[in-house]
């Protein structure tokens, strides 16, 4: 089976939102909550790098541990999802993450915690793939279709990478070979524990 | 002509080779871009996060990484689970060999038959309300730390996360009037539980646990100890625990961190000790619980336990014979 992974090329990236706005609009995520974003570090300094973010699908996720429910499950394709019949929206999880992906709609009583949404690496969630249930708390089931997150296929300068890691690893290797240099893979030491050499 | 022919094949040469010259060096020196680029592991190494500017309207998306919560982690799952274990089953231990080998504490001289107003309608209201919201909010919120590995397993994911949703509205709500009770008894009983002399004296002779029963005011030493867990212990979830209900308000998520970290090792050894104050209250000692239920003691309880306190009542009664009842009032 695949491990699928997110691959963000920073020195590619050239922050158009293009894959903020696919995933807003793919999975009818609502106001106020956002599954992707590009982060700019050092903006408009030299050096300067943006670096778009979701969750990572950590490998031994902190955000699954500290779940006091255990809503969180693993599929075969190493994607990290989350019943949210199950949640009941502590926010432990965004405590635990490093890439604060957890996010929550405020409802209810003063501004708290709905249940939690994050990005699903366009997999849906517990219910039948493709079912209407599924769309309307997780958004599209990509996955089940055959097809990848669609923040990865809109990405404009093919920075934002998803799929299996090896082979999104090899495709970033070859291009750091080729244009000779690389700022490496953000966020893969934090989230798998790895990195790739550039 | 021939002259004009030769000045453009001047200047094209010329060009030419300015164009040669100026190609050279820029090919044969790389250009690197990474070279003053932001670093991730360096970034991290300096401060431990990462963080930059986001175009969407939620700026506190623009911290990228922080993997601090790692540590957190490995408290909340573990470090916390040991505290709260070794707090909570150690008091009930200690409690369980002191029932078996001291028993209840009795009423040495037996019950008088007469009575003395120890607390006021008012202040068993407050007391009560406390208690049972305290009593909610240590249920729910041990059900946080302890319920997946010792509830779920029993009862199965759909029940176990409806209880604990109940549970955290519980314990969202029931903070409100807790906070309030415990400002309530923080301003009621303040007056009777500042330490002093006589207090060193209860604490040597083992506050009467053991053997005979030293001297005490309105409150002894224990209940002193008592009054101000409940007070910086109260305070302290109080204000940890609003931090954590209104993310963001206070601080960004380290802070967040932190305030669950103080908010459960404060409850856990909140527990602890309400657990032996609930003892005492109740089996472990003979009379104790009037207190609190009816409001009115026995006069032998009081000797025995509240000596300076039944002296003072007495000597005010004495100067108030117009009073039938003068208890009533000094119990304020």
């Amino acid at each position: 089976m695949a491990r699928m992974k997110f691959l963000c090329d920073a020195d590619r990236c050239i922050e158009c939102n293009a894959c903020v706005t696919a995933c807003k609009n793919e999975h009818e995520v609502p106001w106020g909550i956002n599954r992707r974003r590009v982060v700019t570090i050092n903006d408009g300094k030299p050096g300067e790098r943006s670096i778009s973010m979701a969750c990572m699908h950590c490998t031994d996720a902190p955000c699954a541990a500290v779940c006091p429910v255990n809503c969180f499950y693993t599929t075969a394709d190493g994607v990290v999802l989350h019943s949210k019949d199950l949640c009941i929206g502590c926010g432990y999880c965004f405590y635990a993450c490093p890439f604060g992906a957890p996010q929550y709609p405020k409802v209810g009583n003063f501004g708290s915690r709905g249940k939690m949404d994050k990005c699903t690496f366009c997999a849906g969630g517990p219910e039948a793939d493709g079912s209407k249930e599924e769309y309307e708390k997780y958004g599209a089931n990509r996955l089940a279709e055959g097809k990848l997150p669609l923040c990865a296929e809109m990405c404009s300068t093919k920075s934002l990478l998803a799929g299996d890691g090896e082979i999104i690893a090899q495709i970033y290797k070859e291009r750091v070979m080729k244009r000779g240099y690389g700022s490496g893979a953000w966020g893969w030491k934090t989230a798998y524990r790895e990195s790739i050499e550039s | 002509m021939a002259s004009f022919l030769g000045l453009i094949r001047l200047v094209v040469g010329a060009w030419a080779f300015l164009l040669l010259v100026s190609a050279t060096p820029a090919s044969a020196q790389q250009v690197n871009p990474t070279a003053s680029s932001v670093k991730e592991q360096q970034l991290l190494q300096e401060l431990n996060r990462i963080q930059g500017r986001v175009s969407i309207p939620d700026q506190r998306s623009g911290v990228l990484e922080q993997p601090q919560g790692r540590e957190w982690r490995e408290f909340r799952n573990v470090t916390l689970r040991w505290i709260g274990g070794v707090a909570i089953l150690g008091m009930i231990a200690v409690i369980l060999i002191f029932y078996l080998t001291r028993g209840m504490v009795r009423i040495e001289g037996g019950r008088s038959g007469r009575t003395i107003v120890r607390f006021s309608g008012f202040e068993r209201f407050v007391h009560w309300m406390t208690a049972t919201c305290f009593v909610i909010l240590a249920i729910s919120g041990l059900n946080i730390t302890f319920g997946r590995p010792l509830l779920l397993p029993l009862i199965g994911f759909e029940a176990f996360s409806e209880w604990s949703q109940w549970a955290k509205y519980a314990h969202n709500y029931l903070s409100f009037p807790f906070t309030l009770g415990v400002v309530l008894i923080f301003l009621m009983w303040i007056g009777g539980n500042i330490p002093g002399k006589v207090d060193i004296d209860w604490i040597k002779r083992g506050g009467g646990l053991f053997h005979d029963h030293p001297p005490a005011p309105r409150f002894n030493a224990g209940q002193k100890g008592i009054y101000w867990i409940v007070v910086v212990g109260g305070g302290l979830v109080a204000a940890t625990g609003y931090q954590l209900m209104f993310p963001f308000y206070v601080s960004g998520i380290e802070g967040m961190q932190l305030a669950q970290i103080l908010h459960s090792i404060v409850a856990v050894l909140f527990v602890a000790a309400m657990l032996a104050h609930i003892y005492i209250g109740t089996i472990g000692m003979e009379g104790a619980f009037e207190a609190m239920g009816s409001g009115e003691v026995d006069v032998n309880w009081a000797r025995e336990h509240h000596s300076l306190w039944l002296d003072e009542q007495n000597a005010r009664s004495r100067a108030g014979d117009a009073n039938p009842n003068p208890a009533v009032t000094a119990a304020e």
